[in-house]
């Protein structure tokens, strides 16, 4: 015998289904007058917000191209300097007018989700290596048991990208352009493929 | 909240056999929406322990109470009144203080205020089916609603949800995150459930069922269930071990 490890297990994951948004975007969902606005529901940016202004827009497909009309989607992000507004980032103070978290349902008739927010700075990786800009994604709907991880990276951060420790660790560079935001202008374009030939890169955080 | 120092460790790798695989075709909406390839491992950076901190200033008086936030003035949800209660922890055992929690569900007839919902059962017109709160600082957390009815969906031909409340839960960091749902002891719909059997495990499924609480009832008014909701832990941080510069 040995001393027995006292450890819970996670709580198993359950598919958001399809009233997601009643719960966490009640007034997107029609029901209004119980809160007074959807959480994370508005601008990341107010006017004195440091950064460059950019506005994240994307679909969420399915396995045959149709886009979710379900789907739920949460960003989280550093501010201009790399900073996490969290207790958990020690090393400095984030921007105060930057919450660097929202979310936003998939618009009902296309699917399209839009973030309006920064350019978020470098962030260190575990060995002081800095990694590239990027903007951490999380992803849920009816069908899709286990919240997705991903990230957008920059198409106007090449150099940063080339050695991000995260996307150079990546084996099948193939896949590499699935985890980069299409920047034009002020909009990065972001689409997510749940499976098929584009699939986007999943991470096990 | 405790006047501790934040922790800034990684998580404890989470435990893809427990939860449910992505691609579960008894389930079929899950059929074209589970990614096929291999997950990437990244063990966590800045980006993924740390996490959003909400204030308690974003909720209203009633936001725990589902009997009376969509009510009408000195009217009530009609059903079961339950109250549904527990903490909010860590694989460690650590009470997780200022958790966001959110919550939804149909109501007593099992009929969701959405527009895309097309169940014959009525609208309740008190009930809008959500709420939330913030955890103590022991991580517990307490609401009022009704028990939320069982409802047929088209998946199978004949195939019903167990009555279920939805759980959205924000943790210390964003790789925390989770969403799931609460089951209610002693129903024999758990089982015959195609959302619950995605779950492999047994005891994962049980630890969804949220157990009758006959000791916190509130007298004359309502029954408590207990559900403890666990996040991922976080490791120590005796040693570091890292490569510098490299």
């Amino acid at each position: 015998m040995v001393q027995p490890l006292t450890y819970f297990k996670e709580s198993a994951s359950q598919t958001a289904g399809p009233y997601v948004h009643i719960g966490c975007t009640p007034n997107f969902s029609g029901i209004t007058g119980v809160y007074a606005e959807d959480l994370g529901s508005g601008s990341l940016v107010n006017d004195n917000t440091r950064g460059e202004r950019i506005t994240i827009r994307g679909f969420v497909y399915d396995g045959v191209g149709t886009p979710l009309k379900d789907a739920l989607v949460e960003i989280w992000q550093a501010d201009a300097d790399g900073f996490y507004n969290s207790p958990s980032e020690t090393r400095g103070k984030a921007d105060p007018n930057f919450f660097g978290w929202a979310r936003q349902p998939g618009d009902m008739a296309t699917g399209e989700f839009a973030f309006e927010t920064i350019k978020p700075g470098k962030v260190p990786f575990r060995d002081g290596r800095l990694m590239a800009p990027h903007v951490n994604f999380w992803i849920v709907a009816r069908g899709i048991n286990l919240g997705l991880n991903t990230r957008m990276y920059f198409s106007d951060e090449e150099e940063a990208n080339a050695v991000d420790p995260i996307l150079s660790r990546i084996e099948h560079r193939v896949r590499v352009p699935t985890l980069i935001g299409r920047r034009e202008g002020n909009t990065v374009t972001f689409n997510i493929y749940l499976q098929g030939d584009n699939e986007t890169i999943f991470f096990d955080i | 909240m405790k006047n501790t120092p934040p922790e800034t460790t990684p998580f404890f790798a989470r435990d893809r056999a427990w939860h449910p695989p992505a691609f579960t075709p008894g389930y079929k909406t899950s059929v074209l929406r589970s990614p096929q390839r291999a997950l990437i491992s990244l063990e966590g950076t800045k980006s993924e322990i740390t996490g959003p901190v909400f204030g308690h200033n974003i909720l209203g008086e009633f936001d725990n109470d589902l009997i009376v936030n969509y009510a009408k003035p000195g009217e009530m949800a009609l059903g079961e009144r339950i109250l549904v209660y527990g903490r909010v922890l860590d694989e460690r055992g650590v009470g997780i203080a200022g958790a966001l929690v959110e919550f939804w569900q149909a109501n007593a007839g099992g009929r969701y205020r959405h527009k895309k919902e097309t169940y014959l059962a009525p609208l309740d017109p008190n009930f809008g089916g959500f709420g939330r709160t913030i955890t103590d600082e022991n991580g517990g957390y307490v609401f009022k609603t009704i028990k939320p009815g069982p409802y047929p969906w088209p998946n199978g031909v004949n195939d019903w949800r167990p009555a279920h409340i939805h759980f959205s839960v924000f943790g210390h960091g964003f790789a925390q995150r989770l969403i799931t749902q609460m089951y209610f002891e002693g129903d024999p719909m758990i089982w015959i459930c195609p959302i619950v059997k995605t779950i492999p495990d047994e005891n994962a499924i049980k630890g969804l069922i949220a157990a009758l609480d006959m000791q916190n009832t509130v007298p004359h008014d309502m029954r408590a269930y207990k559900f403890d909701i666990i996040l991922r832990g976080r490791r120590s941080t005796f040693f570091e071990s890292r490569k510098e510069g490299n």
